[in-house]
């Protein structure tokens, strides 16, 4: 780990020179984005058959390019691992990283990057056979619990079992696939991880009834896309194409609406002061005059992002819990566009 | 009492041979229940071959060919082959086949992926088979440069330059060497060529390109993928660490100590890393080395490492087949009066080559099978592209179906690679057995 780290600092001094100059410019120049992306995680980032890709996250890379060009096609995606994201992020591989990666202290300080925002608060969770009876994590004692090694949540499922006095005994697996064969094959009592993917493998099972995801979260895990250190403009537009999606839910813009909501100035300043019919906001940060609708139009808002990729209608069918807009309960709030 | 002597006058006809010989009951009776031991070993062996099939075969057999979707194939599946079974859901193959094997390239282009394969056994033949006209040997030649222009299209004349630098140059070698000595000669040839790709060929294929624009439409490399990637990074590591190999395996015998010490320095090196390590320095720290704005090709850079370790490999196998020839066989060359590259290209190494068939065919196929670790550092090889099919909500949850086909096709090429090293060892035998 250390060496990663050291790494990724060298690797940052050496790059230092490229960092500075404007990230704007060569995507422009380009003419597409360069977006990080999973090699593939269910309701994230999945390629169809056709290889165009799909997913949460990939529908904010698309948001980006289409704030920058008006065409949310004009994105290029590279399928990144665990183990070379971060590297790959640094040495300018691709422009920025949507690939559900935890905020954390040491990834936005050591390996210097800049977090965008949370576009997803998840947490780790346990699954469980329902016939098993259980209806609460703390009843676990004793348990098998499948885990991926190496991971964080390996660290966290020894701490929650320490805190609460409990033992279990851990059936160590490689990568989600294989959690699934084991933990449906039954060699395992509980399997953990991110609840998102707990929802994915539930549904994958061919009989979510069969199994239960038990309310306990015993981390946390907010995810959110991820530049390197050094453009602040190119942060501040990451930043705000996400805060954009979310004010749009907020105030009700949606990809049909949204055009029309354009076309006139309407009662509501920051409507206005986003969809550009009221002052002259783009300019602060480099982008056409219409940017968040061309995203807004092209994506769909926050919860049109969610609720058509990992929503209740999805076979993710995650609910929007901590997810919700602060208005109704939850944790997703942007600043306000003024 | 001599005189009782009797000979045969006529021939006896010849009798059929007793029930237990050459029947199906002798050999069966003769292989498989020769003695009480090994008649249990064969029941033993029977019944487990005959619990394997009927676990394996049903699931194989009551399958889903058409649905759309995993829940989709179980619901089909419970419908026709009743409640409860379960089944293997191929449709996701028949969804995916395309994907597994040409990645992302686009499907309008498809030919030029199918083309690259033809021409690669086109060039492979004369190589494979010494009987087919040696003329094919050109074709051979040219083809890394005309496969590398169809796959990833754009302007031939980078291609064409490329080749047409590699050729002036061996022919600048050749006329140096003849008139001031080898070691110039091989000095300016690999001087000339290195500074015609670094800063030549580009420039002049961009001007070419502008006078007589000939190209076809490009592909970028991260719409590589599946077995295609596979057989590129395969297929190029197995062509280039064969010779490199031979080089360093000779190198590392040399009596030159410079040259010695690269050699074995080199191989010890790459030998003790781990090639998941060299992928990682291929895949990110190449980058932090190389001024910012430089796009070296992704694949590329792959290809490079993933040759380089097996050409330690290949250095090993080859000095093993070096290590076998008697030292008469040394002798021979010197006392016939060869300088030293006439010895070993007439005399030593063909028999040392011969001797490492099976260790350089192992090689290719664990090189072969090695190309799936690229999944790691993100290329979507096909073992990659299974995760990314599972990604896909509605085929989460699918694992052996695309594991056996993955299988059964990296078999396929292992197989065949595997047949033709037994085919070229029984045609060199020379009876040193």
């Amino acid at each position: 780990m250390k060496i990663k780290f050291l790494i990724a600092a060298v690797a940052a001094t050496f790059i230092t020179g490229s960092a500075y100059s404007a990230t704007l410019d060569d995507v422009m120049a380009r003419g597409h984005l360069e977006c990080g992306v999973s090699t593939g995680l269910p309701g994230f980032a999945s390629p169809d058959d056709q290889g165009v890709w799909s997913g949460f996250d990939v529908d904010y890379c698309r948001a980006l390019a289409a704030a920058i060009f008006g065409d949310s096609n004009a994105v290029k995606y590279n399928p990144v691992s665990t183990k070379n994201r971060f590297t790959a992020l640094a040495s300018g591989e691709f422009d920025v990283l949507a690939r559900n990666t935890t905020w954390t202290y040491s990834r936005d300080t050591d390996l210097k990057q800049t977090f965008l925002g949370i576009n997803f608060y998840d947490g780790q969770g346990f699954m469980v056979r329902a016939d098993l009876g259980v209806s609460s994590a703390t009843e676990l004692d004793g348990a098998s619990v499948c885990i991926q090694t190496g991971t964080t949540t390996e660290l966290n499922l020894a701490d929650f079992f320490r805190v609460n006095g409990m033992s279990y005994e851990p059936v160590p697996i490689e990568t989600n696939a294989e959690a699934q064969e084991q933990f449906f094959g039954q060699a395992c009592d509980a399997y953990t991880t991110d609840r998102s993917g707990l929802a994915a493998t539930r549904a994958a099972s061919g009989n979510p009834d069969d199994y239960v995801v038990l309310p306990e979260v015993i981390s946390k895990e907010p995810l959110g896309p991820l530049v390197r250190h050094g453009d602040d403009q190119w942060a501040d537009i990451g930043r705000w194409v996400l805060n954009a999606l979310i004010i749009a839910e907020e105030k009700g813009l949606t990809s049909a609406n949204v055009r029309e909501m354009a076309s006139a100035p309407t009662n509501d300043p920051e409507i206005n002061r986003l969809l550009g019919t009221e002052g002259a906001y783009a300019d602060m940060v480099g982008l056409p005059n219409d940017w968040a609708v061309h995203a807004i139009e092209q994506v769909g808002n926050y919860g049109e992002i969610f609720a058509n990729n990992i929503g209740p209608d999805t076979p993710i069918g995650l609910a929007r819990g901590v997810n919700d807009l602060w208005t109704n309960g939850g944790l997703i709030y942007a600043p306000p566009y003024r | 009492m001599s005189s009782l002597s009797f000979v045969r006058e006529t021939m006896l006809p010849s009798s059929t041979p007793p029930t237990m010989e050459g029947s199906v009951i002798g050999w069966v009776r003769y292989n498989l229940f020769n003695g009480p031991f090994n008649s249990i070993l064969t029941l033993l062996f029977g019944a487990f071959i005959v619990f394997i099939m009927y676990e394996i075969l049903p699931w194989v057999f009551l399958s889903s060919w058409t649905a759309t979707s995993l829940q989709e194939c179980r619901d089909t599946i419970a419908l026709v082959h009743g409640e409860g079974t379960t089944g293997a859901c191929w449709a996701v193959i028949r969804e995916r086949y395309l994907q597994l094997f040409y990645g992302f390239y686009p499907r309008e282009l498809y030919w030029r992926v199918n083309l690259t394969f033809l021409f690669m056994l086109v060039a492979l033949a004369p190589v494979l088979f010494p009987k087919l006209p040696r003329q094919l040997l050109y074709f051979t030649g040219i083809y890394p440069f005309l496969g590398y222009w169809l796959l990833w299209g754009g302007t031939i004349w980078t291609p064409f330059l490329t080749f047409a630098g590699l050729i002036v140059a061996f022919l600048v070698l050749n006329f140096i060497s003849e008139k001031r000595g080898l070691l110039l000669g091989v000095i300016t040839g690999i001087l000339l060529i290195v500074i015609w790709f670094v800063f030549g060929v580009i420039p002049v294929a961009g001007l070419f390109n502008n006078a007589l624009p000939l190209g076809i439409e490009i592909v970028e490399s991260d719409q590589f993928g599946g077995f295609t990637l596979s057989v590129i990074i395969g297929s190029s590591g197995i062509a280039a660490s064969l010779p490199i190999g031979i080089l360093l395996a000779l190198g590392r015998k040399s009596d030159l100590f410079i040259v010695k010490s690269l050699c074995v320095g080199f191989i010890e090196f790459i030998r003790g890393v781990p090639l998941i390590t060299l992928l990682f320095v291929a895949s990110t720290l190449l980058n932090y080395f190389m001024p910012p704005g430089t796009n070296f090709d992704i694949i590329l850079r792959v290809v490079i490492m993933v040759t380089l370790f097996s050409s330690a490999y290949m250095a090993e196998v080859i000095r093993g087949g070096l290590a076998a020839l008697p030292k008469g066989q040394y002798e021979a060359g010197d006392a016939l009066g060869l300088d030293y590259w006439k010895s070993m290209r007439l005399i030593i190494l063909p028999q040392a080559l011969k001797v490492s068939i099976p260790g350089i065919v192992s090689t290719y196929i664990g090189l072969f099978k090695d190309t799936t670790l690229v999944s790691i550092i993100g290329l979507l090889d096909p073992i990659g592209l299974s995760g990314a099919i599972r990604s896909d909500t509605a085929w989460n949850g699918i694992v052996w179906e695309l594991y056996a086909f993955v299988a059964v096709i990296f078999f396929v090429f292992c197989f065949a690679m595997s047949r033709y090293s037994i085919y070229l060892e029984k045609k060199l035998e020379t009876g040193h057995r």
